[in-house]
């Protein structure tokens, strides 16, 4: 079970049943939906930016473990972050998730900081879009895209 | 579903699951228990064989050639036909159309019967318990055509409330489309009664046995529906073949669904002539060692006996309905009076994919999501479920599995 260990961490099973920042915002900046067709899986994600700086984010939406606690840790590391150290964020999120197991860039994973706890997910192939459509709903925030976003 | 009686005898699972190679496995250091039959089935050697047979001894094309092979082939294909017509309970091969699946069957039908037919306003009743295939084909001819999709309710066992659906059928409804089984909860619909209203109405109907045909007697003579259509994978057959039956008459006066080789008399480029019954409906050639197949899969369950396979599998439903039911926490979502062999539940705190992952990692194969029936799942107030799902070989034992895993699934999630 060493697997399913590395996949559910403390952290993620904390997050998945406690989420933070699970709340609606009134006069967010930014504001995106994500959803995962295969599963249901939703993520509405609001952004605050002042100065290309984001100052508040929070996230509604229902989901497995996985994507409930990346959308949780999301909300806390882009807080008080720049635009552009978010999407420089963003792509070392999205290279840990899709690197082949035990191939993840070590250097990257420790900037990470508490994110880290999402480098067990790459073994677990059905389950990369959990964790990415946080992510991929922020892009879409930041870009102002106002599609709902699709994993698929 | 047909009442057991004397034909009932018990089934050797140990010995048939003998006949399926993938189950003898380890997955994840676990003995493979594959619980996920209502999304594909695995397939017996004697269906494997058929189609390697096929392919090494005697692959060719069918219904043209003047050699050997070709009228062997097309011998073994016909002969395919008889059987899935004789399984089926219908009384002519040319009811019997070969198409990729039951989605196929429904759009041939959708496309083929009733888009000539329909008149904006008129309407179409389906039910809650629809899988999508049996929804989406109807929508697009509603954005064609003008057509309206009416739904037939279920209570909150996920039961059809036929009364609801009798009033349904009124002066403007022109077709009823309708699931024998639910694929998501496991119901199993009064179809014979559900006809007999809409046949009283002169209102044809279409059954959707994608989920049904593997798992009890299907008796289309009794039924009296005019369409009924089939998936082979979910039967123990091969993926991309399925079979649509239709009522010769309205076959006839359907014009063909896709145009093509096969299914042509002759053609100049002023006028075609297409080819008679079920060869109008097959453009193309088809899926040749799919059909051989699809035969070998349906002379297996016959052997094993159908009646003999269903009480099986209700043997097992009551058991895993015990079983699971019993771990805190879980409930089970779909408690009609009447259910084939699925069990959809969801788990107190633990999402159904994390449940899903952790029941994988202990060799225990099931589906977790919404199993392409959105709607009926939001009726009974969930986003998706977790779904074990039973075959001929599936044993009590690996019940015992999955009960264990979904226990430490809770305990995971604690």
């Amino acid at each position: 079970m060493s697997g399913l260990r590395d996949l559910y961490q403390e952290l993620i099973l904390d997050h998945g049943k406690s989420p933070r920042n699970h709340r609606p915002m009134d006069g967010c900046t930014h504001q995106a939906n994500g959803f995962n067709p295969v599963c249901g899986d939703k993520v509405n994600l609001y952004l605050s930016c002042e100065d290309g700086r984001v100052t508040d984010a929070s996230f509604e939406g229902n989901g497995c473990a996985i994507s409930t606690a990346s959308a949780s840790m999301l909300t806390q590391m882009v807080k008080g972050k720049s635009v552009e150290d978010i999407f420089e964020l963003r792509r070392m999120v999205g290279a840990m998730l899709t690197s082949s197991p035990g191939e993840h860039d070590q250097e990257e994973i420790e900037k990470l900081g508490k994110l880290a706890a999402f480098s067990g997910v790459c073994e677990f192939p059905g389950r990369v879009k959990c964790a990415t459509l946080a992510w991929h709903t922020l892009d879409a925030a930041l870009k102002d895209d106002e599609k709902t976003i699709s994993t698929e | 579903m047909s009442e057991i009686d004397d034909k009932e005898r018990p089934l050797d699972v140990e010995r048939l699951r003998g006949d399926f190679p993938i189950l003898s496995q380890e997955v994840n250091g676990k003995p493979l228990v594959y619980l996920d039959n209502a999304a594909t089935t695995q397939k017996p050697t004697a269906v494997i064989d058929s189609i390697c047979d096929y392919y090494r001894e005697y692959n060719s094309n069918i219904h043209r050639g003047v050699h050997t092979l070709s009228q062997k082939a097309t011998d073994a294909y016909e002969r395919a036909r008889v059987r899935t017509m004789d399984f089926l309970g219908a009384g002519r091969p040319e009811e019997i159309i070969f198409v990729r699946g039951a989605t196929e069957g429904i759009n041939l039908v959708s496309q083929a019967y009733l888009r000539p037919r329909i008149e904006p306003g008129d309407e179409i009743v389906i039910s809650t318990l629809e899988h999508h295939s049996n929804i989406v084909p109807w929508q697009l001819l509603r954005e064609q055509a003008g057509a309206v999709l009416k739904v037939a309710p279920v209570d909150d066992n996920g039961a059809i409330d036929i009364q609801a659906y009798k009033d349904l059928l009124g002066e403007r409804t022109k077709f009823v489309s309708l699931v024998h089984v639910s694929n998501a909860l496991g119901t199993i619909n009064p179809i014979r009664e559900m006809v007999a209203m809409a046949r009283e109405k002169e209102i044809p109907v279409l059954v959707d046995g994608a989920q049904a045909a593997a798992h009890g007697r299907v008796d289309i003579d009794k039924l009296g529906c005019d369409f009924y259509t089939i998936s082979g994978h979910k039967m123990y057959g091969p993926t991309g073949i399925g079979a649509l039956y239709g009522k010769a008459q309205l076959l006839e006066e359907m014009p063909p669904y896709h145009g093509g080789g096969e299914m042509i008399l002759s053609v100049t480029f002023d006028k075609t002539e297409y080819n008679r019954l079920p060869y109008k409906f097959e453009a193309g050639t088809p899926d040749i060692a799919g059909a051989i197949g699809l035969g070998a899969a349906l002379e297996y369950i016959e052997e094993a006996g159908i009646e003999s396979i269903e009480a099986h599998e209700k043997n097992l439903l009551d058991y895993a309905t015990a079983a699971v039911s019993s771990i805190d926490g879980v409930e089970i979502i779909g408690r009609a009076p009447a259910k084939a062999g699925i069990l959809s539940f969801i788990i107190d705190g633990v999402h159904p994919h994390d449940a899903g992952t952790i029941l994988d990692q202990q060799g225990v194969a099931v589906r977790a999501g919404h199993h392409c029936a959105q709607p009926v799942l939001e009726r009974l107030g969930v986003q998706a479920t977790v779904r074990a799902s039973f075959a001929l070989y599936n044993t009590r034992e690996e019940i015992d599995l999955l009960a264990q895993g979904i226990t430490k699934a809770v305990e995971v999630f604690a």
